[in-house]
Formats: structure tokens, C-alpha cells, sequence
């Protein structure tokens, strides 16, 4: 899509998945990372987020609900730094309470996206032949779709309500990005699977009559860890930007949710006069996507040994 | 002569004229993270017009770096030439301004990489990369310079030259490509070809043609080659005189017959003696046990020591310099006359 | 090359034919109502839904259907709205400003993107490298709609330099703004993708091979170098343009670009869902298109890949 969230080219820059990349993942890497100022940022901004999103309570008193239509759009003050939004409400809370919205469908993405595409990985890989045809033929029609286009086709095509409940449309948007998101992990994992296939050991173990699922948990999973990790750190900020692009749109999540998206794109109406209704959750959602593709990034690098 | 203070040792000049290339005490380090690596540590060297000198060390002794080093072409950063000269013709050109020394690669010295096929550019056709050479330094016009690409690739025997030189490197053979290589290298008639290990990366009998192909050129147009490679067989049919690097030194220089019979040093003796096993085709030296020492802490005394059977109190102390044995040969160690003479039994461990 | 572009041909065709076949399915094919939220805020017309069930041959099993409607597609017939407008016509009249902002867009990271990205990557950890990353970084962080609300505030109401909406008059100058905003992230791409393919290559052998040769600096850098390190640039600017072809959704809706995007846009609003699905039909299929275009240049540029 014209308007494409980050992950797009992640893939190119992901580390291949070797023996050295797991090991160095333990040791040398973490050694590496504790040292990096982009790490230790985006690590507490990482922590600050995730806190947020699990007890927004903790950061302030006001719940999102708590609106007075007399204080519509007042600008920022001491009493709200953030000031009030068009019903009133507190731009401050509902961009703390924006944070669970976001973060949840970014992580749920996430998850979805590394078990699909883990699963198809794998089988294509440790099956080869026709299955892996299939399934990565498969991958390619769904890597063909801009992730932006698609999940708009997905949504549109299940429309919702203000009745529909919080958790369904959650799970909507989820799983529209999901769909569309698989492949990237699902060639990933299946290279990796190719590779230790074809590793000695695991002929060995192979002749010794291993077993598969115990020769995929042993061996395929910690080689393709890193790169995996890589990938869906950077995902989760691609995909909240993608919720917030969506809802911004008006597809994506719907009121009463509360979310970063929800308010800028209610934002946009009235931008001229009530800029702080637009600044404040943009920020908060720029510093967390930057947040989780700093982390990757930094994890990337510390994983890259080529680009030490 | 006087050559033990510096470790100087330049070969007795048969004509007395300028010899063509005289390398003198080179130094070169990598400045790395993990610390400066010493690579180079004080080679010399001179070449004539029509003389083949043949380089001979194990992996990671400094051939390669040293040719850089001459050639100017050195990855810096991280490298750097520290100490020495470079003399061509009697002109220093480590002293010379970038762009001076730009003239003389190419037209006056020329190199040859071992892998032919990631030397050369993967996306221009090949005879438009030798034309390159006509047209920059001489400003040739484009129709001209292809035509004498295609002569120069019949020159160096590729079949069908006009109709190849349109195609790109890797739709050639490893034969194929190295010979192109050898033709954009000799283009402008330079008197100094490089060739380092120019034949490692092919077949045993392709390796032959192309040897063949450089001693018939060198011969046809008196050049002076520096061949470095890690085969000893190769070496005995076309060199003229040998050096033997280690640890970025050199630690034996003489005649070629005369270092086949009878070694001055016992690195090089151990290299002759795991000739039967490297015969094989790209194999490395390394019949003699042991590694070579790391080359950011490179210990005192003989950087041989370690691995010598021949190894005495003194040589952990002392480091043996570059010193004439017998009129013409060169030695650094301290038992080369012994060693020379087979008088020499290894030490007890 | 011949060999080269037929297969290329070749494989895409079951790409089409499943990417075409994944959004038929999505639109017309599952479970629910098919005509849910597909004709504004009311119930579709009995008449409409009559005549699109016949027009899609909804009541056919679902492969003869969706051959039928490939059929459709390869005669140009995109479908149509309640409102009796041939989806088809509508994108014909919106694409020409589209084509002019995705123009305008590819300059911006053509000179931007590709000259921060080189002089990053001559000067690897030098100031203006560290900027280059750093700047990029926040770029890609901050969503598309955040940057275009953002600088429309600016510099388009507050500041007056650019118009803050397009409207009818889609001139170059209008697409100044929407240009740069669209060009954002992609810019920010091509910047750090130049400079690491620069500094990837400026330590090939074949460069080490230029300069023996004795060619001047710039010859060696400017042709050498430069040529093998914009094949990737080059591709992914292709790509990119594919995507812009496909209307920048957000941003032409943001800026009221008369273009395809906003086109999706306002019949997202609309809620109509025919227009929405037979416009990103279009535009997924030009995406693909232009994909394979941009192969067939790669193959162009790395005569390694075409010339087998
Ligand atoms: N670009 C570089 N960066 C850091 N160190 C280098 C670099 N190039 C060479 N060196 C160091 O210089 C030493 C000598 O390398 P050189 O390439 O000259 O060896 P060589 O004798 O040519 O070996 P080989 O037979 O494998 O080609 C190496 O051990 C290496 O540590
Ligand atoms: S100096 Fe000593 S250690 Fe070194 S080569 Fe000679 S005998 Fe061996
Ligand atoms: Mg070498």
C-alpha cells in the first residue's frame, strides 16, 4: 500500500539463522546489548508501555468515561495537561488508555502472525516436496497483498457496530493483519527447518529414528529464534501503526474502544483549532512504534555479527 | 653487506642498473578492534625486468597485504602502510600524492586476483571492462578501445573473443574469467605483473594453461612478475628466485634451485618437506604443526619458534634478522648455516 | 532475457489467480451477508441485491462463480456501485492525479532518500551518518497520518506555505506537500538502504579491482561502486512506485487529493463496500503488475539474474 506500515523490508535485513547467530543470542549478544543507549531507550520505553497498557490505572485517576461536554476541546492546563478532546473527555487518560487498544493489537498480531506463519513454516519445510510448494505459493499470493489494501478488503467486508463488542473488534483487526502478515515468519521458519534439516547431527538423529516434533523443538526452533524475534519486535510497531492507520480510516477499531487511532482520527476534524487533540496520542503512538523497532533494531544488530 | 641492523636485503644487482621494483623494510598494520595487527614487518625485496620472483607463505603470512601495500590499494581504514618505500624505476611511490600515484597502477604495475569472478565487476560486460583501461588512461575512443579489448582477449586465448566480449563474467569459466582478468591487467603494457595465487581457484589442468599463459606473456614482453602463491610445484618451473614470508616477514630468499636442493631455514624446510602432501590441488601448507602466531602480539624472539624442531635458548630471546648465508641467499635464523649444511640436529623436547 | 520474462510471466499468473480468488472469497464468499455495509448506512436495495446476485452468479457454487467473475475482470468490468457508477470509470478519472503524486513522491526519494543515503554511506559513522540513521529511525516510527496531519497543520493552516487541501486543482505544486508526506517512509527506506548497500560494496573485490586498474576516485565510486549499489535502491523505488500507483489511501484522503486513494476513502466513509473492493481489486492487480515490471528491470540492472 501507498501508506505501508514498516514492516515491509524487515525481512531483507532480518540475520540468517545459523548455529553462531543462537549461540552469540546468549551470551555475547545480550553482552552487547546492555551496552547500546538505542537498547536501554527503547528497553524502558518498552517497559513504561507495557505497563501502561496492563494497569492504566496506575497513571492516572480518571477513568476514559469520565467526559463533561462543557469542557469540550478546552486546550491543555494545569488541571489537564493534555487538555479535553470534542466530548470533553481528557486527552491525558484516554491517551494512557489508548496505549491497552494499540499495544494489544499489535502483540496479538504479532502471536498470530508467528503461529500461522510458524506452523506453514515448518510443515513446508520438514514435508518438502508438494506440501511446500503449496504452502509457499500460498505465501507469496498473501505476500502480493499490500498489507494495507488487504486488511481494508477484510474489514470492510465485516462491518461493525457500536454494539459489537470491544473484544470482537479487536480480534477483527487482528486477525485482517494476521492473514496478511504470515508469510514473512512462514519463510523465515521454513528456511530454517531446510537448513537443520540438512545439518549432519540431525541426519544422524534422523537415522536414529528421532522423532520429528521432538527433532523441530530441539533442533529448528532455537535456529530460527533469532531472526524470528528480530522480525516480530519490529512487526508489533508495524502492526500498531497499521491498527492506527485502519481506525484512523475508520475500519479498524470502532468506539467504545478507546485508542491512539480512535483520537487522532476524530483528531482530524478539528486539527485547525484543537491541535493538542491531535499532538498528544500522536505522539504516544510515534514513541511506541519507534519504541519497538528500536528494539529490534538494536537486537538485530546485536545479532548481525556482519555488521559489527 | 651490511643488511643485518635493518633486515634489508636486497639481492646482489647482476646489471647495476635501477632494478624496476625495490621494495625496502615495508610495514604495514590493521588497525582493528580487537588491536593492531602487525602484517607486515619489514619485507624487502627487488625485481628486474623479465625476473619472476615467487612469494611463498602460508595463509595469513602477509603475501597478500604486501601487494596491496605495493599496489596502493590496502582497505584503509583499517590498514595503513607505516615504515618503508615502494621504489619503481628509483621513485619512492609511497611518498607520491594520491592522484600521482594513480598513474602508475594499471600502466606501470599491474595485479591479478585470485577469484576472478567476485574481481570482476558482475554487471559490465567484460570487454567493456578491459576497454575501461584504454579508454581512462589513454582516452580512447569507445569503437577502438572495444577493439582492442577483443585483441587483447585473443591474446590471452579466450575462443571467439568478439562475440564474448558482450558477456558478463560469470557467464565465463573460472579458466575463462581468470584469463580476462590477466588480459585487463596486462593492457597497458605494464612492467610489473602481480599475480597473486592467480591459480588456486581453478582445475588442475586449467592451472597449467594459465601459467603457461603468464610465463609466455611475462616472456613475450620482458615484464617483471611477483607470483605468490602457496604451491611449491607451480613455483619450481617459473620463478626465478623464491622469498618465503612468515608472520609478515621474510624468512628465506634465494635462487630457486638452490632453496629446492638445499633450505636455509627450517620453515622452509618444513615447507619443502610437506611437499608430497600438498600436491593436491589448493591445499595449504600445513604439514608443519602448529599455527602461525597472532598477529597482534606477535612474541619476541623468532616468530618460528614455537613451531621449529630446531629451536634454541637463544632464538627465544633474539630475533634472527634477514642475513646472507652464502653469496645470493638469505636466511633469518640463527642456525642457517646448519641449517644450510644439514649440520643440525632438533632439539630434545 | 526472452526466456527470462516469459517465465517471469509465467508465475505470475497463479499469483492473479489466487490473489483475485482471496478477495473474491472475502467479498462475496463467507458466511453472512454479502450485502452488509455494502451500500451506505441503509439495507441495500432488493433490486441491487437481485442484480448483483445474478451479476456474480452468487447463487453458483463458489469456483464457477469466481470464474465467471475473472471473466468480468479480464473484460475491464470492475463492477458497480448502488448508485449506478461503474467502478471501473470512476478509477479512470481519478488515476491521472494519482499517477502525478506518486511521480512527485518517487522525486522526493529519488533526491532526498538516495542522496542522504549516499553520503551516509561514504562517510560510515561520520556525523552526518549518525543524522541519516537517527532521522530515519523517527521517520519510519511515526505513522503516515500522523505526518500528514502534522505538517498539514503546520505548514499548510498555520504557517500557509503549501495549500493545506488540494481540492480540484491538482497541480504540481499542490502535490508538493502530499508528495513529500506520501515520499515519507519510503524515503527514509531508500536513505538506509543506499547506505548500506554503499557500504556493503565499497569493500568488493571488484571495487579493490577498479581502483587497481588506476581509475580515478570518482570513476570508481561514481560507476563502479555506485551501478552495483543501486540495483537494490533501484528495485525497491520500483516496488515502491507499484504501491504509490495504488493510492495513498491516507494521505490523499488527508490532503483531499482528488486520486484513487481518496476515491477509497470517501466510499469508505459512504460505507461502499463495491467501490471500495473492485477499486483495491484494481489497484492489488497493478501492484503486481508493476512488481513484475520491477523484476524484469532487476533483471535488467544484475545481469546475473537474467542471464542465467
Ligand atoms: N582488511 C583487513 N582487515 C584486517 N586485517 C587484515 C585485512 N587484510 C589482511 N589482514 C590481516 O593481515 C594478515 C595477512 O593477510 P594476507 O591476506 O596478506 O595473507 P596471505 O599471506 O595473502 O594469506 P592467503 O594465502 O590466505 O591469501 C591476515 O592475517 C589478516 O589478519
Ligand atoms: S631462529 Fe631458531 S627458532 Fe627460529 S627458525 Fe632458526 S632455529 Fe628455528
Ligand atoms: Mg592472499
Amino acid at each position: 500500500m501507498a501508506d505501508p506500515t514498516p514492516p515491509v523490508i524487515v525481512e531483507a535485513e532480518a540475520p540468517a539463522a545459523t548455529e553462531t547467530t543462537v549461540r552469540t543470542l546468549g551470551r555475547d549478544a545480550w553482552h552487547d546489548l546492555i551496552r547500546k543507549p538505542t537498547f536501554i531507550v527503547s528497553g524502558v520505553l518498552f517497559v513504561i508501555f507495557v505497563t501502561i497498557a496492563i494497569v492504566p490505572g496506575l497513571f492516572t485517576s480518571l477513568s476514559p468515561t469520565d467526559c463533561s461536554l462543557s469542557l469540550s476541546r478546552q486546550g491543555p492546563s494545569s488541571a489537564a495537561w493534555f487538555g479535553y478532546d470534542n466530548n470533553g473527555c481528557d486527552v491525558y487518560t484516554h491517551t494512557i488508555y489508548g496505549a491497552r487498544a494499540s499495544i494489544m493489537v499489535g502483540v496479538l498480531t504479532a502471536v498470530g502472525v508467528l503461529l500461522i506463519g510458524g506452523i506453514a513454516g515448518t510443515v513446508a519445510g520438514f514435508y518438502g516436496r508438494s506440501t511446500d510448494t503449496v504452502v509457499s505459493r500460498l505465501g507469496d499470493i498473501f505476500f502480493g497483498i499490500p498489507l494495507l489494501l488487504g486488511a481494508l478488503i477484510v474489514l470492510v467486508s465485516f462491518p461493525g457496530n457500536a454494539e459489537t463488542p470491544e473484544l470482537v473488534t479487536i480480534s477483527k483487526v487482528v486477525l485482517a493483519l494476521a492473514v496478511l502478515g504470515w508469510p514473512q515468519i512462514m519463510r523465515i521458519t521454513r528456511s530454517s527447518v531446510l537448513q537443520v534439516r540438512s545439518a549432519d547431527y540431525v541426519q544422524a538423529a534422523r537415522a536414529l529414528g528421532a522423532g520429528g516434533t521432538r527433532m523441530i523443538l530441539k533442533h529448528v526452533v532455537p535456529n530460527s529464534i533469532a531472526p524470528v524475534i528480530v522480525v516480530a519486535t519490529i512487526g508489533i510497531g508495524g502492526y500498531i501503526a497499521a491498527e492506527a492507520t485502519l481506525s484512523f480510516l475508520g475500519v479498524g477499531l470502532q468506539p467504545p474502544v478507546v485508542s491512539w487511532g480512535l483520537a487522532i482520527s476524530r483528531a482530524q476534524d478539528y486539527v485547525r483549532t484543537s491541535p493538542h487533540m491531535l499532538l498528544f496520542p500522536a505522539s504516544a503512538l510515534s514513541l511506541c512504534v519507534l519504541a519497538f523497532i528500536m528494539l529490534g533494531d538494536a537486537i538485530r544488530d546485536a545479532l548481525d555479527p556482519k555488521l559489527r | 653487506m651490511a643488511t643485518t641492523q635493518t633486515g634489508i636485503a636486497p639481492l646482489p644487482d647482476q646489471t647495476g642498473a635501477t632494478p624496476l621494483l625495490e621494495v625496502e623494510d615495508l610495514r604495514v598494520e590493521f588497525r582493528t578492534r580487537d588491536g593492531v595487527a602487525k602484517a607486515v614487518n619489514g619485507v624487502s625485496y627487488t625485481l628486474h625486468e623479465g625476473e619472476t620472483l615467487a612469494v611463498l607463505g602460508e595463509s595469513g603470512s602477509g603475501k597478500s597485504v604486501t601487494a596491496q601495500a605495493i599496489m596502493g590499494i590496502l582497505d584503509s581504514p583499517p590498514g595503513f602502510v607505516t615504515g618503508g618505500a615502494v621504489r619503481f624505476r628509483g621513485q619512492d611511490l609511497l611518498a607520491l600524492p594520491d592522484d600521482e600515484r594513480r598513474a602508475y597502477r594499471g600502466r606501470s604495475i599491474s595485479m591479478i586476483f585470485q577469484d576472478a569472478l567476485s574481481a570482476l565487476n558482475p554487471v559490465f560486460p567484460v570487454g567493456w571492462q578491459i576497454a575501461e583501461m584504454f579508454r581512462v588512461h589513454e582516452g580512447m575512443s569507445k569503437k577502438d578501445a572495444r577493439n582492442r579489448a577483443v585483441e587483447l582477449m585473443e591474446q590471452v586465448r579466450i575462443p571467439a573473443a568478439r562475440e564474448r566480449a558482450g558477456d558478463y563474467p560469470h557467464q565465463f569459466s573460472g579458466g575463462m574469467r581468470q584469463r580476462i582478468m590477466i588480459a585487463m591487467a596486462i593492457a597497458l603494457d605494464p612492467d610489473v605483473l602481480i599475480a597473486d595465487e592467480p591459480t588456486t581457484a581453478l582445475d588442475v589442468t586449467v592451472q597449467a594453461q594459465i601459467m603457461q599463459l603468464l610465463a609466455d606473456l611475462q616472456r613475450e614482453r620482458n615484464m617483471g612478475l611477483i607470483l605468490i602463491t602457496h604451491d611449491l610445484g607451480v613455483v619450481a618451473d617459473v620463478a626465478d628466485k623464491i622469498e618465503v614470508m612468515y608472520s609478515g616477514r621474510i624468512m628465506e630468499q634465494a635462487p630457486v634451485h638452490d632453496i629446492y636442493a638445499t633450505p636455509a631455514h627450517p620453515y622452509t624446510k618444513g615447507l619443502l618437506e610437506s611437499i608430497p602432501r600438498v600436491d593436491l590441488k589448493g591445499q595449504e601448507l600445513s604439514a608443519i604443526k602448529g599455527l602461525p602466531p597472532n598477529l597482534t602480539n606477535i612474541p619476541a624472539g623468532c616468530e618460528f619458534r614455537p613451531r621449529c624442531p630446531y629451536a634454541r635458548e637463544i632464538c627465544k630471546e633474539q630475533r634472527p634478522e634477514l642475513t646472507e648465508v652464502v653469496p645470493g641467499r638469505f636466511s633469518a635464523c640463527h642456525f642457517a648455516q646448519e641449517v644450510l649444511e644439514g649440520d643440525i640436529e632438533p632439539a630434545q623436547q | 532475457m526472452g526466456r527470462y520474462v516469459a517465465r517471469r510471466l509465467l508465475q505470475m499468473i497463479p499469483v492473479v489467480i489466487g490473489t483475485t480468488f482471496i478477495i473474491y472469497a472475502l467479498v462475496w464468499a463467507l458466511p453472512g451477508d454479502p450485502f452488509a455495509g455494502r451500500c451506505g448506512a441503509r439495507p441495500c436495495p432488493a433490486a441491487y441485491v437481485a442484480d448483483m446476485t445474478a451479476k456474480y452468479n452468487l447463487d453458483d457454487p463458489l469456483p464457477l462463480a469466481y470464474i465467471q467473475y475473472l471473466g468480468n475482470l479480464l473484460r475491464g468490468d470492475f463492477g458497480e456501485t448502488f448508485q449506478g457508477l461503474s467502478v471501473g470509470e470512476e478509477l479512470l478519472r481519478a488515476y491521472p492525479t494519482t499517477v502525478k503524486l506518486a511521480l512527485v513522491a518517487i522525486a522526493f526519494e529519488i533526491i532526498i532518500g538516495i542522496g542522504a543515503g549516499i553520503l551516509a554511506g561514504l562517510r560510515r559513522g561520520s556525523f552526518i551518518d549518525n543524522l541519516v540513521l537517527v532521522s530515519t529511525l523517527v521517520v519510519v516510527s511515526i505513522p503516515v497520518f500522523v505526518i500528514g496531519s502534522v505538517l498539514q497543520l503546520f505548514l499548510g493552516m498555520r504557517w500557509g506555505i503549501f495549500p493545506a487541501t488540494v481540492g480540484g486543482d491538482a497541480s504540481l505544486y499542490n502535490l508538493i506537500l502530499p508528495g513529500f508526506v506520501l515520499a515519507s517512509l519510503s524515503l527514509a527506506y531508500v536513505a538506509r538502504l543506499t547506505r548500506t548497500s554503499l557500504a556493503e560494496n565499497r569493500r568488493a573485490d571488484y571495487v579493490r579491482t577498479a581502483v587497481a586498474k588506476g581509475l580515478p576516485q570518482r570513476r570508481v565510486i561514481g560507476i563502479h561502486t555506485m551501478r552495483n549499489s543501486l540495483i537494490p535502491v533501484v528495485t525497491f523505488i520500483g516496488a515502491d512506485f507499484g504501491a504509490l500507483l495504488g493510492g495513498a489511501i491516507v494521505t490523499e484522503g488527508i490532503f483531499n487529493v482528488p486520486g484513487v486513494g481518496n476515491l477509497i476513502f470517501r466510499s469508505i466513509t459512504t460505507r461502499d463496500g463495491v467501490m471500495v473492493t473492485g477499486a483495491v481489486t484494481v489497484l492489488v492487480l497493478v501492484f503486481l503488475l508493476v512488481n513484475l515490471l520491477v523484476d524484469l528491470i532487476y533483471g535488467w540492472l544484475d545481469p546475473r539474474i537474467s542471464h542465467g
